[in-house]
């Protein structure tokens, strides 16, 4: 039976665990940072660069949404650097489906705090931001709160613990704009400016990022398994999981399901259909009703189709029996993404399901480059139209005419996050777009 | 109509300022912004100007934040602000109806997307995207709370304990 594992989720949620410091010590918090500042230098290499060293070697991949690697991102600053060097959190959390980094700031704030020290003294970084979405009002108090607890430890400010180096932290609130979310526009609204997303190269803040200085950006989940890897060792954490997705993964699992969640699963040790279905997890669908689709990674993700099969090297394998990993779900063509897993029975419209994300997009685009602000606009339009009795014949291959003239054409990735799912859902459910075109009187 | 900023608010915008490194004070503005909306339920144009010189930034600075960014407003809005999520997974789980059942309670126009208040100003509705709640749907927000699994039951005690 598959089982989830709990390593960051490991106190969330239960009994008698609460927020403060003085319950996250109890549970051995901050010894992971303490040995991370006791690391002796090893000949030439510093005990930071055998930190990064190590966060390299246990193959952590980034779980905002691209899962990059996150040592090979912290590679690109280099050190000593004759500028200071940043550090940000990402903690914006909202792609459409996403409720797991919520979870760890409100029940177990210090694991990340822990997490983003260790971070900073491992770059080099004297002062570091969380970038909260502005919702989480709630949530940037227990995190301000759980700050100046770990100031008054000593854990934060001059000298923390003796090292000889000075780190703040502090808690920038965003206030409603999901384009935040992206790595460049965040740098732009932490600037005090509207979140328009920088024109890349350079593809990485690492090289020019806040006031134009070296700076990573890591999601919420990233930086808390930084804390477990110096706790547990490079080597056990690529145990963890599967061969090039290691650790575990977050995953937020939502709509039709009768037990929807959140979940820690060693990565690519459970497969879509037992997240689905399992009694462990999702428990399977309402009473009557059967598979339609899954959205497998956000709501940007390519949309997977109810009896989709896929030939992976030799073997064809059924949607339901593809492992949640990073690599598999591109294979498939789509993405994991953040984590988000939905859900869609057969008792739903998919163009409803369809038209209800384009909205979400034509919202929330930016405005800076053409293609996705008019055509985001235009694929709203489009679906409801479509969705209210008025659909046109050529409507389906319109939309996806749109959604290939944005892919690829602008300057942030929400060009392809919002022309994916139209193009999946096209794509795959052609029949159910087609029969949208109004019947003429 | 001027903007007479309490002693607190003069406090904590002094504060925000001062996490932000030394020249780059203009980053202070969203925090300072959302400390203003916090402190007076919306953002003037006497309050933007004010906040504008203790960052040593123009107005326009701040106004331009102030029209892109949805959480922040320019004009008061009820007491009880309710934002109601709009998106896929709420939607599945009957946002649009809880929308609809609050504007009806309410004598709003359900048919209304953005921001919109009763007539006595107690209290303001809209619909807002995913709020990172989404295996709880459908889920609502009044004021800085959260709600979850918002049943037209559970709405109607939202509703009598705001007071
Ligand atoms: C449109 C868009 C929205 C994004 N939203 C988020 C978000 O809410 N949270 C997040 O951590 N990353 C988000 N990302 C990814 C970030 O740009 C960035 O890759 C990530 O924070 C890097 O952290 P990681 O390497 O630890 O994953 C978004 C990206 C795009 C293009
Ligand atoms: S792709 Fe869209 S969201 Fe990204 S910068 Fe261009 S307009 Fe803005
Ligand atoms: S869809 Fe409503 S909280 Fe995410």
């Amino acid at each position: 039976m598959p089982q989830e594992y709990k390593l960051l989720l490991k106190h969330v949620d239960a009994k008698g665990y609460s927020n403060d410091l003085e319950c996250y010590e109890r549970q051995g918090g901050y010894a992971a940072l303490r040995q991370a500042l006791a690391i002796a230098p090893a000949g030439d290499t510093t005990p930071q660069a055998q930190l990064r060293k190590s966060v390299l070697d246990s193959g952590l991949r980034g779980r905002g949404g691209a899962g990059f690697s996150c040592g090979l991102k912290w590679s690109f600053v280099r050190h000593p650097n004759p500028k200071p060097v940043y550090l940000i959190c990402n903690a914006d959390e909202s792609e459409p489906g996403t409720f797991k980094d919520r979870q760890i700031i409100y029940k177990d704030p210090h694991q990340l705090i822990e997490g983003m020290i260790i971070s900073c003294w491992a770059n080099h970084v004297n002062l570091a931001y969380i970038y909260i979405r502005g919702e989480f009002t709630e949530g940037a108090k227990i995190l301000n709160t759980a700050l100046a607890e770990a100031r008054a430890k000593g854990y934060l400010g001059k000298d923390i613990l003796g090292s000889g180096h000075d780190l703040e932290i502090h808690v920038h609130r965003g206030a409603g704009a999901y384009i935040c979310g992206e790595e460049t526009g965040l740098i732009e609204s932490l600037e005090g400016k509207r979140a328009y997303p920088r024109i890349k190269p350079p593809y990485f803040p690492a090289a020019l990022g806040l006031y134009m200085c070296p700076t990573i950006v890591n999601n919420v989940e990233t930086l808390c398994n930084v804390k477990h890897i110096v706790e547990m060792g490079a080597e056990a954490f690529t145990k963890l999981g599967t061969p090039n997705n290691t650790g575990t993964r977050l995953v937020s699992l939502s709509g039709d399901v009768k037990n929807p969640g959140y979940f820690e699963i060693e990565t690519g040790k459970v497969t879509l259909g037992e997240l689905i279905q399992n009694e462990n997890f999702g428990g399977g669908l309402r009473e009557g009703r059967n598979l339609q689709a899954v959205i497998p990674g956000g709501s940007s993700s390519k949309v997977l189709k109810a009896g989709e099969t896929f030939k992976l090297g030799e073997d064809e394998i059924d949607l339901l029996d593809v492992p949640y990993d990073f690599d598999t779900l591109m294979k498939i063509g789509t993405m994991s993404g953040s984590g988000a897993i939905i859900v869609i029975d057969d008792s739903r419209d998919i163009v409803e399901c369809l038209a209800n994300l384009a909205e979400f997009y034509a919202h929330e685009s930016c405005g800076q480059c053409t293609p996705c602000r008019e055509g985001s606009l235009w694929m709203k339009k489009a679906l409801h139209r479509m969705t209210h009795g008025e659909g046109r014949a050529e409507d389906a291959d319109y939309l996806k005419h749109i959604a290939q003239n944005i892919q690829g054409r602008t300057i942030c990735a929400f060009g392809e996050a919002c022309a994916w799912p139209v193009l999946s859902f096209v794509e795959k459910f052609r029949d159910e777009f087609e029969a949208k075109t109004a019947v003429k009187k | 109509m001027s903007f007479t900023p309490s002693k607190n608010l003069q406090q904590e915008v002094a504060e925000l300022i001062s996490h932000y490194p030394d020249g780059e004070s203009r980053s202070a503005s969203l925090m300072v912004l959302h400390a203003i909306q916090d402190e007076a339920g919306y953002i003037s144009a006497e309050a933007m100007q004010w906040a504008a010189s203790e960052i040593g930034i123009k107005p326009l600075n701040l106004y331009e934040l102030v029209t892109f960014y949805p959480m922040l407003r320019e004009e008061p809005p009820g007491k009880f602000v309710l934002k109601v999520c709009r998106t896929l997974s709420c939607a599945m789980a009957g946002g649009k109806e809880l929308h609809e059942n609050l504007c009806d309670k309410l004598k709003l126009n359900p048919n209304t997307h953005g921001l919109q208040t009763t007539e006595d100003g107690k209290f303001s509705i809209e619909f807002a995207e995913c709020l990172a709640s989404c295996g709880t749907g459908p889920v609502m927000m009044c004021n800085d709370n959260f709600h979850e699994a918002v049943n037209e039951a559970k709405a109607d005690k939202i509703l009598e304990k705001c007071d």
